[in-house]
């Protein structure tokens, strides 16, 4: 039973339902529209916001950019970027500044036209030059792609884990997709071939990218965005849906090392922080809302985070454990996560938005009495530098 | 333009932490840092010590050999050289002095026979303000 303290909830959501938008609307625009939607969602107004959080996705000095843009003079201004995962340390952030007083009502927002844009995230190079690293590095032509993909191969090497097994992690995404409509929509928008729930055997004979990782173990590039209001105790029990309580919550960050082991990634330091804090553990959890950019990624932020030891995760995530409608684990990714519903480049807020509507009990792929979720972004890269944020969600 | 070979991305030789580095690939030295206070090997190299933050750093030679750590063969790339290399591999090589560096491996005829843990040893390709360190099996 939970019986932590509840200093900051969820209490607003939205997820902008195109994936494809066609140039009709811009990033900013999917931001306010988002921040409209899940404050209307919370039954909460613009001006009761007094705390905003953003990654720059809005362009420079958003902070700034931001307040005037909504409309907002806020007291708390946190532009904390760390890629993917920067929706896990704004709610971790809006938590602790709720719980020091400093601001009531929290809005986290996001927008991308990442797919209108024709950004070749997964099999572009990357520009060199700018950074040391990637002044290092640039000239071998690694794509974003091949660098999960080291991570996949080494962990096969050390640990004899096999494509097939991967290939579960897509497969139940996709089996979660084709129950969400918006999903399923967003496959046709982006001209997915032949959508269908999907076998092991299909991932695996889908064409390969980067070996070992294959075309259906690989994320969309989409358009999207959205947002989230978190408020305090006494803001959230007059709020229209019920609370979605921050329990506990980490942080880390992992980067390439001599003789380090690349199977391990930073979750194995923000998992036990987060579910320290929360006073619950990875057993507990009835939804695991994990960064699905590759199969692998999924694979290796289990194991880290704990619901298996590091190298069974192969074994573990055998014979559809991670589907909704099965026991002996959590359900994972059940809007159809980054593979088979929504990544527009950084897609840690949708971890938080899906596991609030579970935790609401409004998921397409629905959890009977889901109480407990762990979201865990990771942004960044898994093979060489990220960053991981892990927040664990609680319903009363 | 048209009629132009695309060429490999090349590192910039004046990037401040890493331009002795890449001047030290024109006589087809691999170099790597040691702090002399704290004993850290350093890459990717720095003005500074990741262990102590400090200043104290000498510069030493690879032998040029090390094993392979991970790779991957890229059989999709947008980049209009790369789009001409595929399917080639990328890999993390450690160096027996300690460095891990990404490169590409070269001198297979198919990168699917590499095997995790096999000797490696720099092979350079030559350009004109620097050579690139690329590996292959030996």
């Amino acid at each position: 039973m939970v019986s932590q303290a509840r200093e900051a909830a969820i209490v607003g959501i939205h997820e902008y339902p195109s994936r494809d938008v066609e140039g009709r609307v811009s990033p900013l625009q999917i931001k306010a529209e988002s921040a409209a939607a899940a404050l209307a969602d919370a039954g909460l107004a613009l001006s009761d916001v007094d705390a905003i959080y953003d990654a720059g996705d809005g362009g420079g000095m958003s902070g700034l950019t931001i307040a005037e843009y909504f409309g907002l003079k806020p007291s708390v201004i946190d532009t904390t970027n760390v890629g993917g995962s920067s929706y896990e340390y704004h709610a971790a952030h809006a938590k602790r500044d709720i719980a020091a007083g400093k601001a009531k009502v929290a809005l986290l927002t996001y927008g991308s036209t990442a797919h209108s844009n024709v950004q070749r995230i997964g099999a572009g190079g990357r520009a060199g030059g700018i950074h040391p690293a990637d002044n290092m590095e640039s000239f071998t032509g690694m794509t974003l792609i091949a660098n999960y993909a080291m991570v996949a191969k080494r962990h096969m090497h050390e640990y004899g884990t096999t494509s097939e097994q991967l290939a579960e992690i897509s497969v139940a995404t996709r089996y979660h997709a084709m129950r969400n409509p918006e999903a399923v929509r967003a496959m046709e928008d982006l001209e997915f071939l032949d959508i269908r729930e999907t076998t092991i055997a299909d991932v695996i004979g889908s064409r390969m990218i980067a070996d070992p990782l294959h075309l259906l173990e690989c994320c969309m590039i989409s358009d999207g965005g959205g947002a989230v209001v978190i408020a305090s105790p006494e803001v959230a029990k007059n709020c229209a849906k019920p609370p979605v309580w921050i329990l506990g919550s980490g942080e880390a960050t992992r980067y390439p090392e001599n003789g380090g082991d690349m199977t391990v990634s930073a979750a194995a330091q923000s998992g036990p922080q987060a579910f320290g804090e929360a006073g619950v553990s990875p057993a507990e959890m009835d939804i695991a809302m994990i960064y699905d950019s590759f199969s692998i990624t999924v694979l290796a932020l289990l194991e880290d985070l704990g619901f298996c030891a590091k190298g069974e995760g192969g074994a573990w995530v055998e014979g559809g454990r991670l589907r909704f409608d099965q026991a002996g684990g959590p359900a994972l990714n059940t809007d159809g996560g980054g593979l088979s519903s929504n990544h527009p480049g950084m897609r840690g807020i949708f971890l938080l938005i899906e596991a609030a509507r579970q935790l609401r009990g409004e998921s397409t792929a629905q959890v009977p009495d889901a109480r407990l979720a762990v979201a865990h972004g990771n942004g960044g890269m898994l093979g060489t530098r990220h960053c991981a944020g892990t927040v664990i969600l609680a319903r009363d | 333009m048209s009629d132009t070979t695309p060429t490999r991305p090349l590192p910039n030789p004046d990037e401040p932490d890493t331009a002795e580095f890449w001047r030290k690939t024109k006589d087809k030295v691999l170099g790597y840092q040691h702090c002399d206070d704290c004993g850290t090997v350093v890459f990717y190299p720095r003005r500074h010590c990741t262990g102590c933050l400090g200043s104290n750093l000498t510069w030493q030679a690879s032998n040029g050999e090390g094993t392979l750590y991970s790779y991957s063969i890229i059989r999709q790339a947008y980049h209009p050289f790369f789009r001409t290399q595929v399917p080639f591999a990328v890999a993390w090589v450690d160096l027996d002095e300690g460095p891990r560096l990404l490169t590409n491996i070269t001198g297979v005829e198919d990168p699917a026979t590499l095997e995790i843990g096999q000797r490696v040893r720099v092979v350079w390709e030559e350009h004109e303000a620097l050579n690139i360190p690329l590996f292959e099996p030996f």
